[in-house]
């Protein structure tokens, strides 16, 4: 107990520095800013403001108008192979009307294009839909108009999909005020079994349609949404044929926390929080991302020292992801003692990083310019120690449930998801790996120090559940030889940049990504020069995981569903932030 | 004459070292307020050792708190020494419910309804700060700041997350609180529903009034 008790102290210490207590770290920056002011007062000079120079990961989305988006839209896709809808961002320009931001990412070319699209009418705003053109934007327009209200064009399913149907106004528009006007409500949601397409007509009005989600005689089970294997709260409404998937409807929102409009009112340390609770399995890499976008933005430089750790950090990250991964999948397909294996070899890396963070699943320990703290003086021993160990107990992994004849015959050639389907449902990640897609950020736009570390991008080319475990196994022994490769060689440096009392970011629009444990996580920050974001939107790495299941599912037997859902492997408060 | 208190058995910890020993002296007071049988709560305390040594918690997490609710399950916490391993799916199987993580606006009726289906004698435990006060989403639009807006809750275990030996810790106090309750004889305490507290003696009238003109 004794032992207990002290280690909770130096925990429960960095957990207060790092939470968002609204009260003492709104005080803070005051307060820092009072103690700066007065240790300033001594010197000679004030150093002379250093000319604004923009962050290098500001991007200038080019204003298309509404209607020639769908042309420019099909333009770039066909003639300069823009395969990669990376995300679509709602954004409230206030006078200048609500709209979008379209990220897009060549496979082919590696080249990136920003489009923008605004339509000044805030009452009734209509933007042109590019759902045909790419399938993954089917989710990111729905999210746009739960939030927004901004309604589109030609497609064909304007349901709400994160917030209650019978919900007032749209959060995430700055004039809305979501707490006077939805009150808890206790009753049960009714689910609508249709849904409204609105297209412009030959004369400039817009023609309303009613299209059937499921017809009256479909059979119909509803899987979630409690808690449909360990994966997290979300509902499936899924039509039968015998017992073959027929139709899949997924319904999110149910731990929907309102991130994003909180960042908005919060200061840019203040934000750091949060991110480590959307993808709890991403801790580290979430709020690299974070930081990295807001450390861009703002010119702050980051040590050699800092960027190595990071890695390292963002390496074990991924170990403890896809062994809990592993661990998740053998508990919903009845092997237990598989997932107590897991369990044993996640400790380990949860040690680590107590030892050095404070904290076993919610980290906190990136900050804007540094770390935390510098690294414990046992890191180097215990990481050093560690990867034999879990080299070794890989093999076990593949003994006790990879090999198995019952897994393979259970996870060979289910749901299979083809190249072109899972890029154009932008499923990142190894996810999208499994079925050929080189799409690793790490390797296409090397960040922190993976441009200094050589290691082997994981792509198989089945794209079935079984190709999706091996990927992540493979990930494993890849993320090692990452660590091996840095930790005896972490340079010296300070683990912290000395920032301004007050960060701000220069106005601007900014994105920044990196690899998550499952896809690309990227950072869209849209700042007016204040202390406190403007938009702030993250790019989730399970969204477009979870949105796939329909494509993956359909002529599948019911009971592979849960193979299917836990090899694609999402995080559902990280869908819904 | 106040009667003595008869202290539970928790094994590995004794009485002392529990923390908020008052509130629950305070609840065994109240519930052993009119006296008891002899011969009756020999009875109840071999029950009471049955049921707090089996208490089957319903599998529900919503958050981050679900990780180390199954890192409490694992090899290294062995819940099952505590008699808790039994997670059900179902809650018409579970004693016990496990808030583990936030609860959203879209969520609280789901919540309600599986409290509702479970079966008496049954337990809440709000784990976390999300389920304890909203946490550190006490400000956003879409979350309910404590899961005892909506549900009676009988032990709270805070932290962000809570450590697994705070969730043992959380689990022996329920226990404790197990121990502590009468079958035979007396009757049970029965907790008000928080969604009728607030409801005057009239509105029940009038719908009683109501449902009588139907």
């Amino acid at each position: 107990m004794e032992e207990n008790k002290e280690k909770q102290i130096p925990e429960a210490a960095a957990e207060k520095a790092a939470a968002p207590a609204p009260k003492p770290a709104a005080e803070q920056p005051a307060a820092a800013a009072a103690a700066a002011a007065a240790a300033a007062k001594p010197a000679v000079a004030k150093p002379a403001p250093k000319p604004e120079v923009p962050g290098e990961n500001e991007i200038k989305p080019r204003l298309v108008e509404l209607d020639k988006l769908h042309d420019e839209m099909q333009r770039l896709r066909d003639e300069e192979k823009m395969d990669f809808l990376e995300l679509i961002t709602g954004v409230d320009w206030g006078e200048e009307g609500l709209g979008c931001v379209y990220n897009l990412w060549s496979t082919e070319t590696g080249r990136r294009e920003y489009v923008k699209a605004v339509c000044p009418d805030r009452e009734e705003p209509f933007i042109p839909t590019v759902s045909d053109l790419w399938t993954i934007a089917d989710i990111y327009e729905r999210e746009v108009f739960d939030f927004f209200g901004v309604k589109f064009l030609g497609h064909k399913d304007m349901r709400r999909v994160f917030l209650r149907e019978d919900w007032v106004g749209y959060p995430l528009r700055k004039d809305d005020k979501p707490e006077e006007q939805n009150p808890l409500k206790m009753e049960n949601e009714c689910l609508s079994d249709t849904t409204l397409q609105y297209d412009r007509a030959e004369d400039g009005s817009i023609q309303v349609k009613e299209n059937v989600v499921f017809a009256k005689d479909d059979y119909m089970v509803n899987i979630g949404p409690q808690h449909p294997s360990t994966h997290g709260v979300l509902h499936f409404r899924v039509a039968l044929e015998g017992e073959r998937i027929k139709k899949m409807d997924p319904k999110l929102g149910y731990i929907h926390r309102g991130i994003e409009k909180l960042n908005e009112s919060y200061t840019y340390p203040q934000t750091l929080a949060l991110t480590d609770r959307m993808d709890y399995l991403g801790a580290m890499q979430s709020r690299h991302a974070l930081c990295m976008t807001i450390e861009k933005a703002a010119n702050i430089e980051v040590s050699d020292r800092v960027q190595v750790v990071r890695t390292i950090m963002d390496e074990l990250q991924r170990i403890d992801s896809h062994i809990l991964f592993f661990s998740c999948l053998c508990q919903d397909m009845g092997a237990t003692t598989a997932f107590l294996y897991g369990f044993r070899d996640r400790e380990k890396v949860l040690d680590i990083f107590e030892e050095t963070c404070g904290g076993r699943l919610i980290l906190n320990y990136n900050m804007i310019g540094g770390l935390a703290a510098d690294i414990h003086p046992n890191f180097q021993k215990r990481v050093s120690e560690f990867i034999p160990y879990m080299r070794k107990n890989i093999r076990e992994y593949y003994d006790i449930f990879i090999n198995n004849v019952i897994a393979r015959n259970r996870l060979i050639g289910v749901g299979k998801l083809s190249l072109e389907q899972v890029v154009s449902g932008g499923c990142t990640g190894p996810s999208g790996r499994a079925s050929g897609w080189h799409n690793d950020v790490r390797k296409r736009q090397p960040y922190a120090a993976y441009g200094k570390v050589d290691f082997k991008e994981i792509v198989r080319t089945e794209g079935d559940s079984y190709a999706r475990l091996l990927c992540r196994m493979d990930e494993i022994e890849e993320s090692l030889n990452i660590i091996e490769q840095l930790i005896d060689n972490i340079p010296e440096g300070a683990f912290q940049t000395k920032t301004k009392p007050i960060i701000k970011v220069p106005a601007g629009k900014y994105y920044s990504c990196v690899e998550g444990s499952r896809g690309e996580f990227g950072v869209y920050l849209e700042s007016t020069g204040d202390k406190s974001p403007y938009r702030l939107h993250y790019r989730s790495t399970g969204l477009p995981l979870v949105w796939i299941m329909d494509t993956a599912c359909r002529g599948e037997l019911i009971a592979d569903m849960m193979a299917i859902n836990g090899t694609l492997d999402y995080v559902v408060p990280d869908i819904d932030r | 004459m106040a009667m003595k208190l008869k202290r539970p058995k928790i094994k590995n910890i004794p009485y002392e070292e529990f923390n908020d020993n008052e509130t629950y002296e305070k609840l065994v007071a109240e519930l052993n307020a009119n006296g008891v049988n002899v011969i009756v709560k020999s009875l109840d305390d071999l029950f009471d050792w049955g049921r707090s040594n089996s208490l089957w918690p319903l599998t529900f997490a919503t958050s981050c708190c679900g990780i180390e609710f199954m890192a409490v399950c694992a090899a290294r916490y062995d819940i099952a020494r505590f008699g808790f391993e039994v997670t059900r799916n179902s809650p018409r199987q579970a004693d016990v419910i496990l808030v583990n993580g936030t609860i959203t606006n879209k969520m609280a009726p789901v919540l309600k309804r599986l409290y509702d289906q479970m079966a008496d004698p049954k337990y809440v435990v709000a784990i976390g700060g999300c389920a304890v006060a909203g946490g550190p989403f006490t400000k956003s639009y879409h979350v309910v700041k404590g899961v005892d807006k909506i549900i009676p809750v009988d032990v709270y275990v805070p932290g962000c997350p809570p450590r697994p030996e705070s969730f043992l810790y959380g689990m022996m106090q329920l226990q404790r609180i197990v121990k502590a309750e009468n079958f035979f004889g007396t009757t049970n305490r029965k907790q008000k529903d928080p969604q009728t507290l607030g409801e005057s003696i009239e509105s029940i009238k009038e719908v009683v009034e109501n449902q009588q003109e139907a």
